[in-house]
């Protein structure tokens, strides 16, 4: 294996070409020390190796995984990309390499540095994602149901399963600020998309009352005898809030909204058509 | 009663002020996913959509049907003898909230209580109502977590726990002479017969669910109850006691603690003005949690002559102080039941030490890394054989610190003062104070 310790691979920033990455390190017999995707800084001395994006390397590499490591791992790997880590595509990689050297046994070694600090990126996506299904709150836009979320890993992916089976005959959006994605239910089926900007028309009075009935009560439910602001803010972090109808005062004093429908409309009209289906492995979508 | 003209704002703010004693606001037990044509899910563990401003979690839409009501229970708001505005939803108010509340995901489902309407048995019948439109007419999936009145006929509370996922029924005061003191027109007969019918029912639909498929199921998310901790002069050992035994016998699958919350002037409660013990019920969760989670029996935390927990050490550590003779514990060979044992660590790490055990030998600087509360566990344990390095205490000096410390004495070693000099109240132990979830 090379010991050049400056070596950086860059590529596409999809998941396919992570996986190339994975194959040119192990046909090269290369040890790349960053695996840069775009848009990230390059520092001063690095020049970084281009990897294309090959899907049949792409393809031999990930099926790999469940034969010669497990299929949990196939699953770890996955959520791992989803993760907001900034080093996600070395912890991946380092991940595999272990993974491909020791088969399914790399999934108890809790104790190792890359083993670890993999399931602690994912915990913290699973966590903000399970975090989200209660603390997301929809809008009312005429039919559709229109969402708008900040969070820090890419979330989405997994709560497109929760909410197309909670609400399936409902069409609905959920907009990812951060990532500017949205996932977008209508007719029963899902899409994952960039959205790069959402401007929501004014809501409704039905939906005002809604929110104002909401706020009443989750001011009446709590005991001011063991007011504990210190413990929600714990179990419900400040970040959240923002988004959420109990702590959005503004609307109280807005006059009633115009026309319902433009709503709707909008919000397909700005979406791009590409489609990008939810089930296969390579489908987090990439930036290009 | 005053007359007023009440809209479903005012109707809303009054339920739900009177519902707020009641803590159960959990959502789990039941894993259903949404069908063609209705609106809904659950989620096995549960989902927490807010949390109020008393760090409680908000999952359910928690409000009485009424609060009109004709029993006089001491203890509460809305006894008979209290001159307040009384109000009640509709059917199809209540739907009508419930469904549009769901729907913009501010919650998980209803919590539907109420208070005592002519009689037990007319309540449940407008209670059945409500939840009748809402699941038949609203094809409603979420979740329904009811109250079942003392005194119902059992073919009502049958027809009621078939519409629910979760039933409950407060005992509220642990033992029949405060029932007698505080709530007269409830007798532990009253409370226990509907239980067990509950329990009966829940255990034959579930193995009619072997048999048959497509069986409705009764309350599949099982039943809860509450206890009030503080009113009368019943002891954490009672309660503890009772608690077990309503696992044990009931199935039940949750009990909740509520610190008494003085909202009614009377010569047989507490003044107005003490505060809630919230560290006694904390206490109380923790030990809960032991009997659930960690295989403890209550006789092993508290007996006749210890009847109440020690504020000061939660009662797993207190436990272990008592039993120094079975530690230090080998991480690397220990059981699982021990490891569970151990003050530091909890199901999720102990799951984590077999599991990593597997692929070699742990070490501390391994348990910190995957989770383990090193602070409080380090007294407790060693690894491949060795205590913790720079760790200097002797078992005899741990007991006689502790001791100090339980039995509030003077301390024989002070330089050993360091195991627990911290506070020893954590604020993390705040915190959690009666969120009820953790």
């Amino acid at each position: 294996m090379s010991d050049r310790t400056d070596l950086v691979y860059a590529y596409d920033g999809s998941f396919a070409g992570l996986m190339c990455c994975i194959f040119e390190s192990y046909d090269q017999k290369e040890n790349p020390n960053l695996i840069r995707p775009p848009g990230v800084q390059q520092s001063l001395f690095d020049t970084a190796k281009w990897i294309e994006t090959d899907e049949h390397k792409a393809d031999r590499v990930y099926n790999s995984i469940p034969l010669k490591i497990s299929s949990q791992a196939q699953e770890l790997v996955k959520l791992g990309f989803l993760t907001c880590n900034p080093r996600k595509e070395l912890l991946i990689y380092h991940f595999l390499r272990l993974g491909f050297k020791h088969g399914s046994k790399v999934m108890t070694m809790l104790t190792n540095d890359a083993v670890c600090s993999l399931q602690k990126a994912v915990r913290h996506l699973t966590s903000e994602s399970h975090k989200l299904t209660g603390f997301l709150r929809f809008s009312v836009y005429g039919e559709v149901l229109v969402a708008v979320i900040e969070p820090k890993n890419l979330v989405l992916p997994l709560l497109s399963a929760h909410f197309c089976d909670r609400f399936r005959n409902e069409t609905f959006m959920i907009y990812d600020k951060t990532h500017s994605m949205a996932l977008i239910y209508r007719e029963q089926k899902a899409e994952l998309m960039f959205v790069a900007e959402l401007t929501l028309p004014e809501v409704e009075g039905s939906e005002i009352e809604y929110r104002r009935l909401w706020r009443q009560f989750y001011k009446t439910i709590a005991i001011e005898g063991r007011n504990n602001p210190r413990c929600r803010m714990t179990l419900m972090p400040k970040r959240y809030w923002g988004q959420m109808t109990e702590f959005n005062e503004t609307d109280e004093q807005k006059s009633r909204g115009p026309d319902q429908w433009r709503v709707a409309e909008t919000a397909t009209e700005t979406l791009p058509t590409s489609m990008v289906s939810l089930d296969s492995p390579f489908s987090y979508p990439t930036r290009k | 009663m005053r007359c007023l003209y009440i809209d479903i704002f005012d109707k809303l703010t009054i339920l739900s002020d009177s519902a707020k004693y009641d803590v159960a606001c959990t959502s789990s037990g039941v894993d259903r996913s949404g069908k063609k044509g209705s609106i809904g899910s659950a989620a096995k563990a549960g989902i927490c959509h807010s949390f109020s401003a008393d760090g409680r979690c908000i999952s359910l839409l928690k409000v009485l049907m009424t609060n009109i009501c004709v029993f006089d229970c001491k203890y509460c708001v809305n006894r008979v003898s209290n001159d307040t505005v009384r109000v009640a939803f509709t059917p199809l108010e209540l739907a009508e909230l419930t469904i549009n509340f769901y729907r913009r995901n501010y919650i998980e489902g209803l919590f539907l209580s109420s208070g005592v309407i002519k009689s037990p048995n007319n309540t449940v019948e407008q209670m059945i109502k409500a939840l009748e439109l809402l699941r038949n007419d609203y094809h409603f999936g979420g979740y329904i977590h009811v109250k079942a009145i003392p005194g119902a006929d059992s073919e009502l509370i049958t027809r009621l726990g078939l519409l629910a996922d979760r039933m409950s029924i407060n005992i509220e005061l642990p033992s029949q002479e405060s029932l007698k003191l505080l709530a007269p027109d409830k007798t532990k007969e009253s409370i226990l017969r509907p239980m067990g019918l509950i329990s009966s029912k829940i255990q034959e639909t579930s193995t009619d669910l072997v048999k048959y498929h497509h069986v409705p199921k009764f309350a599949p998310a099982g039943q809860s109850t509450q206890l009030i901790v503080g009113a009368t002069s019943d002891t954490d050992h009672k309660i503890l006691t009772l608690t077990e035994g309503l696992y044990k016998k009931f199935h039940l699958k949750r009990v909740f603690f509520s610190a008494y919350m003085p909202v009614a002037e009377h010569s047989l409660l507490p003044a107005l003005d003490i505060k809630p013990p919230l560290m006694r019920e904390h206490r109380l969760y923790q030990a809960d949690w032991l009997l659930r989670f960690y295989g403890f029996e209550a006789k092993e935390l508290l007996d006749e002559q210890n009847p109440n927990f020690n504020l000061q050490v939660d009662p797993k550590c207190n436990w272990a102080l008592n039993h120094l003779e079975k530690f230090p514990l080998e991480i690397n060979k220990a059981p699982y039941e021990m490891l569970l044992r151990v003050p530091g660590i909890g199901v999720t790490s102990a799951l984590r030490i077999l599991t990593a055990r597997r692929s070699g030998p742990l070490d501390f600087a391994g348990l910190k890394k995957i989770g383990v509360v090193l602070k409080r566990a380090q007294y407790f344990i060693t690894c491949k054989g060795k205590i913790m390095e720079g760790l200097k205490i002797t078992s005899d000096g741990a007991i006689g610190v502790l001791m100090a410390d339980q039995y509030k004495l003077p301390s024989h070693y002070p330089e050993q003062l360091s195991l627990f000099n911290e506070p020893l109240i954590t604020r993390e132990d705040v915190q959690q104070c009666l969120t009820g979830q953790i």
